[in-house]
């Protein structure tokens, strides 16, 4: 039974989990921080824009997003984030980055802003009294601080986008679920399959976790 | 009459339907020290706000050094480091030390080299008395000292004029002192001042003038001996009233 662990390379899928998981948290974050800046803006037109975004990417479904990178903006519209002839699923794996992170931004962008909420006002003011720009206000003082109240709810969107990268299997990227769904139908649906691949969810994602709570309770802002 | 630094005409605030302030004249002239007072809710701390527009203005105008305030943008972030201020609650960054506190501004608006930053920032520092305090947070230090950083900070951009909204009032009774010493100093040293407090001493012993507001008006302005002693105004000797009699 246990061969298995030798017939199949779970670990290489695994790995494809880690790419991804590591690529599409950068993408999210980036982009997460982009709209979390959109909507504290005091634009009328950005604000609107980014909860508009939010609301469209956060209560759309993941596979459906998943499905039109790769159906609709892969091999209808034809866009390539690879070179021609790159082959298929190096692409696939490029649309799977964009399609999480494009899902998971929206929730990054909502921790930051309840982040930003945690920040007073008065901080913002004091920026603002010694010349800084908005734009200085916020990297200097008003980020930093938010991201510090908001690395909590950070680690849970990271878990959940750890987790949702099961998703893109549907896409036909060979990560951890792709692999257990092969081996179940090529040997067998034992308890142990499953066993196996719950445990190295829970390896990847349990650390972040506690790694997380630890962070947030060491930086948290003393006021 | 020194040459006029702050000149407010004609200016009016509004929130909704409530008037916060109404029809205001005022001018500081240079190295002048104005002392603003009046019952909670007279519209002080907001007409002290409204000098570095963190409160925007209805209508009316409001010159710094000659120069119109602007609205918004990279000219209003310009004026606003000329323009120190000292708010109630401190509001030092609570994520940065005491030293980068002080040297954020000179750094980022004056385009300093942070040695130089650091060596202006340590002798404010000192002259405030924190000196050595200055690679703690501002959560570990005491209220009183957290405001003679909060002065320091303001200090270091080099400022025209100093604003100081209620500096003492969270303060613990007696911290309140330490703070109005460094402010009765940096009266004396010439530098222009425009206070919002209650605190007779510092407005005896340190203002020029002073000027009463109740309902969102100017309803006195007089030296403070004058206002103290024989205040003309029946607002004003009802609120006078209240406060002294302890």
């Amino acid at each position: 039974m246990l061969d298995i662990l030798t017939r199949y390379d779970i670990l290489g899928a695994f790995w494809m989990t880690i790419q991804l998981s590591f690529w599409a948290a950068l993408g999210s974050l980036a982009l997460g921080t982009i709209l979390a800046i959109m909507r504290v803006s005091p634009v009328a037109v950005l604000q609107k824009l980014g909860a508009l975004y939010v609301n469209v990417a956060r209560n759309t479904p993941l596979t459906l997003i998943l499905v039109f990178c790769v159906l609709g903006a892969f091999y209808i519209l034809q866009l390539s984030l690879a070179p021609a002839s790159a082959p298929l699923r190096t692409q696939i794996f490029l649309w799977a980055i964009v399609g999480l992170s494009l899902y998971h931004a929206a929730f990054v962008c909502e921790a930051l802003r309840s982040g930003v909420n945690t920040v007073p006002v008065g901080q913002a003011e004091a920026a603002r009294a010694i010349g800084l720009t908005f734009t200085q206000s916020l990297s200097q003082v008003i980020l930093p601080q938010a991201f510090r109240g908001a690395i909590a709810p950070l680690g849970s969107v990271l878990i959940a986008l750890i987790k949702n990268t099961t998703v893109a299997s549907i896409i036909g990227s060979q990560e951890a679920s792709a692999m257990m769904k092969t081996i179940v139908e090529n040997e067998t649906g034992s308890l142990l399959v499953f066993f196996i691949f719950a445990l190295g969810f829970v390896i990847l994602t349990l650390p972040i976790g506690v790694g997380f709570t630890e962070m947030s309770r060491r930086l948290a802002v003393k006021r | 009459m020194p040459e006029p630094l702050v000149v407010m005409k004609d200016v009016n605030k509004h929130y909704g339907d409530m008037q916060a302030l109404k029809q205001i004249n005022m001018t500081v002239g240079k190295g002048e020290v104005v002392v603003l007072i009046g019952p909670s809710g007279s519209g002080k701390s907001t007409l002290i706000r409204t000098i570095n527009r963190l409160e925007t203005i209805t209508d009316g105008t409001i010159t710094i050094d000659g120069v119109l305030l602007p609205e918004e943008g990279a000219g209003l972030a310009k004026l606003r480091s000329d323009v120190g201020m000292v708010f109630q609650s401190f509001n030092l960054f609570a994520h940065k030390t005491i030293l980068e506190n002080v040297t954020l501004g000179p750094i980022k608006v004056r385009g300093m080299k942070k040695a130089d930053a650091d060596a202006k920032a340590m002798e404010l520092l000192k002259r405030v008395g924190v000196d050595h305090q200055a690679n703690k947070y501002p959560a570990q230090l005491s209220g009183g000292q957290q405001q003679r950083v909060a002065i320091a900070r303001a200090l270091a951009m080099e400022p025209k004029v100093m604003l100081f909204d209620e500096p003492t009032s969270a303060l613990d009774p007696e911290m309140i002192n330490e703070v109005l010493d460094v402010m009765i100093q940096l009266a004396k040293s010439g530098m222009t001042m425009v206070v919002v407090t209650h605190e007779m001493g510092f407005a005896r012993k340190a203002a020029n003038r002073v000027v009463f507001l109740a309902d969102g008006q100017i309803v006195e302005e007089n030296t403070p001996e004058e206002f103290f002693t024989n205040p003309q105004s029946d607002r004003a000797k009802d609120f006078l009233g209240k406060i002294l009699t302890h």
